[in-house]
């Protein structure tokens, strides 16, 4: 069985920083699949890759058979690739329900002229694409603040809108950016339910970033540890745990930064598909 | 308009998405457009020209505020070549009416058309620069179509490029003075109005906003942003070209001095003192920098008459001037109070009559 989402061998350099070195692996469909790794081990910048934000230097990403690699990031949010910002990126000062209505925008064809008239069609297809909205709403318990702006709410909601709106447009595979940055426990727990029933209940394949430990071990399927640009370890959250190498990047130790070159080598891979690009 | 939503209970999206989901609302509203029908009829009946005239232009500057208002206020894109664009509309009606004989509306349609696309044209440099660069890119472009208007004979007609045309007739109706022009001009203005109420609501007006606010998280959500930027350019230079369009059959004449860079500025006033990102801010802020001047003029004369014995001709030098003074000040003032324009006092206003008179 072919990956849902293939990442193979993407480099990206940033002036004369190799942000991303070679990073390979894949997303099968269905999966919760957790990106973890020290800051500014490239995390973040794999998914700028993988939507298009970032076009890789070298390697290549393929959607459900679909090369995405250089495609501008609407055209691949329109092949069903939803995704969240570390730092919010709401538009502040639309409602709620403008928010979430916007994350329908793919499915949505109303041109110009027709949303002039707002006729017939244009109602209908108005008010088809709230429902869809409006049970968002519903799952992410969200319903008091519909009319809400955006802009005026908590972090920890805010966060939940953005979800909502990656949501609404019902993506086949969902790119969370640290959902639960700079949120209290209670708020963490809410959002790591939410991600969970997602990926459980609607089958959404979920690719999340995120540096709460606790977290990451508890709801992923399979871990993807990355440091220096690379992907050191890859496995069971289990697994991942007790690899020396994820716990050397993590705790430091001899293996520092000038000997990363040499970790390449040690085939101390814990998935084969890792290894293959060795 | 008026809003007093308590006892009033949504039980359809569908009700609760309408573009007046209060019954009372919708009341003033439908009186709103109402007055609007009956407006000329006191005027007429004192056969005032003059003041009829005056709403006139107020109508046409309103259906080209809209239109800025929906390049600059909701996609968040500067234009001063607003002017242009409007010149484009009007020689395109202009050539086509005087010397092909097409009809009005055919004339008006076609301004429209043809200043969508010179606007979509000029709107390309959108793609790479936005604000302040984005301003000089579309100075150039009012700069440009003056040029052209100015030294190409085919277009601008010649002798002080300007162009004649007769006054505009439907179905053997000739709309030959103020109060029958209004009734010509009015439907337009109803029509600019309510449309773009409903497009701000629909899927492209949410994704013109979406521009405007953030464009990643735009892009993100599939939202083409280059797409929607050349589209807001379209939208709102066939505004301009319909209200160029119509400018010139209300002239009788298409003339580039009516559309020269002062007048993409004045535009730009309207819509910053009216309120960016307001459909009704638009005419509130046309009507403001249309009537201010009218206003002041009459206060003046009317003081220095009245109060100091001082005959008309004697302060007419010192009133040009006056005039620009408190213009300015004025406008500076009204921007210190309300930021956000004619549209946010407005809503305020609402805002207070919604528990009236009981606020607590």
């Amino acid at each position: 069985m072919t990956a849902q989402l293939e990442i193979r061998h993407v480099s990206k350099v940033f002036g004369g920083v190799q942000a991303v070195n070679r990073v390979t692996f894949d997303v099968n469909q269905g999966e919760l699949v957790s990106v973890i790794g020290p800051n500014g081990a490239g995390k973040t910048t794999v998914l700028n890759m993988i939507s298009g934000f970032h076009h890789p230097d070298l390697g290549s990403i393929v959607f459900e058979g679909t090369d995405i690699t250089g495609r501008a990031p609407s055209r691949i949010a329109t092949l069903g690739v939803g995704r969240t910002f570390q730092n919010i990126a709401l538009f502040r000062g639309m409602t709620v329900l403008d928010n979430l209505m916007l994350g329908r925008h793919v499915h949505m064809k109303t041109g110009v002229l027709a949303g002039m008239l707002y006729a017939g069609r244009t109602r209908r297809e108005e008010v088809e694409h709230r429902r869809v909205v409006e049970d968002v709403i519903d799952f992410l318990e969200i319903e008091p603040l519909r009319k809400r702006v955006v802009g005026a709410l908590p972090f920890g909601l805010q966060k939940r809108v953005e979800l909502g709106r990656a949501l609404a447009a019902h993506p086949k595979i969902l790119l969370l950016d640290e959902p639960m940055g700079g949120m209290n426990v209670e708020e963490k727990e809410d959002m790591a339910r939410f991600v969970l029933d997602v990926n459980d209940e609607w089958g959404t394949t979920v690719v999340l970033v995120e540096h709460d430990m606790g977290v990451v071990m508890d709801i992923s399927q399979r871990v993807v540890v990355m440091d220096l640009g690379e992907t050191i370890a890859e496995g069971t959250p289990v697994d991942v745990k007790a690899n020396p190498l994820v716990i050397k990047a993590y705790l430091g130790g001899k293996t520092g930064a000038k000997t990363w070159a040499g970790r390449r080598g040690t085939g101390d891979r814990i998935d084969a598909s890792t290894a293959r690009r060795a | 308009m008026i809003n007093r939503e308590s006892g009033v209970y949504q039980t359809t999206y569908e009700g609760d998405m309408a573009l007046y989901t209060l019954p009372l609302a919708r009341a003033t509203a439908l009186a709103a457009v109402a007055l609007l029908v009956l407006l000329p009829l006191p005027l007429w009946s004192a056969g005032n020209e003059h003041w009829m005239s005056i709403v006139n232009t107020i109508v046409l500057s309103a259906i080209g505020a809209i239109g800025l208002n929906i390049l600059v206020g909701y996609t968040g894109q500067i234009s001063i070549g607003h002017g242009g664009f409007m010149a484009a509309g009007a020689y395109a009606a202009a050539i086509l009416s005087s010397r092909y004989d097409m009809p009005f509306l055919v004339g008006v349609a076609a301004g429209g058309v043809v200043a969508m696309l010179v606007g979509t044209f000029f709107g390309i440099p959108s793609l790479r620069i936005k604000g302040l660069y984005l301003a000089i890119a579309t100075l150039a472009a009012q700069l440009i179509i003056e040029w052209t208007i100015n030294h190409v004979t085919w277009i601008g007609g010649g002798a002080q490029s300007t162009i004649y045309v007769q006054n505009p007739t439907i179905l053997g109706v000739e709309f030959d003075n103020e109060f029958r022009r209004y009734y010509l001009l009015l439907p337009f203005f109803l029509l600019a109005y309510f449309g773009a109420l409903n497009l701000v609501r629909s899927r492209v007006g949410r994704a013109f906003i979406a521009v405007r606010d953030r464009d990643i998280a735009a892009e993100i959500i599939g939202v083409d942003i280059f797409k929607y930027k050349l589209l807001a350019f379209a939208v709102s230079s066939f505004y301009a070209g319909v209200a160029g369009a119509l400018y010139t059959y209300y002239l009788r004449i298409a003339n580039y001095e009516q559309f020269t860079l002062i007048v993409s500025i004045q535009f730009l006033a309207m819509i910053i003192i009216g309120g960016l990102g307001s459909v009704i801010g638009s005419v509130l802020g046309a009507i403001f920098i249309k009537l201010l001047p009218i206003v002041l003029d009459l206060t003046v004369v009317g003081v220095s008459e009245n109060v100091f014995g001082v005959p008309y001709a004697r302060v007419a030098d010192f009133l040009a001037n006056f005039q620009l003074v408190v213009f300015g000040g004025l406008i500076i003032l009204f921007l210190a109070i309300e930021p956000q324009g004619l549209a946010r006092m407005w809503f305020n206003v609402k805002r207070y009559f919604r528990l009236w008179p009981f606020s607590y």
